[in-house]
């Protein structure tokens, strides 16, 4: 495979990653801002998005922080919002288990809702992708978000208050996210496993964050693959 | 706040080591051994079982009305998904979303 095809995939990811932008950098200013407020140095702040990369896990942690809860309790209650990633790795795994280690531990780090979100749609669309392709197409969806996430949290922190009230981007997200997920639906079968989603989460929203869409997620996939399995029979 | 600053480190640290683990998980551990067949029926359906149920809530109940289902909002979701699927674009699904949003804050 010739190395233009490989940048093409990358330059195809990056450009279908822009608009998450949108989302993600006021995300990261928010959550830059919060932590502050909760007594975070900027140090701290910056680490925290370095390290963890995960936003809405951060947010959770600094829930947590912020009704004092101890310690083992914040990081549990944060971790659970970050569970539903190995679903995806186990999703990706089939893609992109052909790659080298190291590749597959940098996919690690950056596969977060959006990286995820937006590469499985194209290694479904376009299954003859070789896996240095999807490899690039991955890290081209996510490698301008990176940094912005660090630089904006960065920004929350300092410039706090100093922001304007942001307009009304909160509708970004859920917009992008169900614009990325809808063309996956192909199937009678992603369609009982979209639907059983959607009210299986409602319907556990009352467990602690992250543990109920973990319940509906497995429900979902049981649908899906059980009625993929009927048919085929 | 009430936390020194050696449980903030271990919060940041704790918390990085076992996400990164998370995601490493099935990609790093598995490598290019073939999951059984089972498994990959259902890990097909991954995608449209997390992300619905994700933001299912977020569309019913978000957090700028204060929980309060909005009309403009759920009709907002349906042109995207409408659109999205029906152009099999993620782009054009974005903008219908987004324009009928626009339009509709504008109108109410």
């Amino acid at each position: 495979m010739s190395t233009s095809t490989t940048k093409s995939a990358f330059r195809e990811g990056l450009l279908t990653g822009l608009p998450f932008i949108l989302v993600g950098v006021p995300f990261a200013v928010l959550f830059g801002l919060v932590a502050t407020e909760a007594g975070m140095s900027v140090a701290q702040v910056i680490s925290f998005s370095t390290v963890v990369f995960a936003g809405a896990s951060q947010l959770t942690a600094l829930q947590m922080m912020n009704e004092a809860a101890p310690v083992w309790v914040v990081i549990a209650t944060a971790m659970a919002v970050n569970l539903r990633m190995a679903m995806y790795s186990a999703s990706l795994q089939p893609h992109l288990g052909a790659a080298p280690l190291w590749q597959r531990a940098l996919i690690a780090y950056i596969n977060v809702d959006a990286s995820y979100a937006i590469s499985i749609q194209k290694y479904e669309a376009a299954p003859e992708m070789s896996v240095p392709q999807r490899v690039a197409y991955f890290v081209g969806t996510i490698i301008v978000m990176a940094p912005l996430w660090v630089i904006g949290s960065y920004v929350g922190a300092v410039a706090g208050g100093a922001l304007p009230e942001s307009i009304a981007l909160d509708f970004a997200m859920p917009i992008l996210f169900l614009a990325v997920v809808a063309p996956m639906v192909k199937t009678l079968a992603h369609l009982a496993a979209a639907v059983t989603s959607v009210v299986a989460a409602m319907a556990f929203s009352f467990l602690p964050s992250g543990i109920g869409i973990l319940f509906a997620a497995f429900l979902a996939m049981a649908v899906g693959a059980e009625i993929e399995r009927r048919r085929a029979l | 706040m009430t936390y020194s600053n050696t449980e903030i480190w271990t919060i940041i640290g704790v918390m990085a080591v076992a996400t990164y683990l998370v995601r490493f998980s099935f990609l790093g551990l598995v490598g290019n051994r073939k999951m059984p067949d089972w498994v990959l029926r259902h890990l097909r359906y991954t995608p449209v079982a997390v992300i619905p149920g994700l933001i299912a809530p977020l569309v019913v109940w978000p957090d700028a009305t204060g929980g309060e289902t909005d009309p403009v909002r759920l009709v907002a979701a349906l042109a995207t998904v409408t659109v999205a699927w029906w152009r099999g674009n993620m782009l054009w699904g974005a903008f219908a979303g987004a324009t009928t949003f626009g339009i509709l804050t504008w109108l109410t």
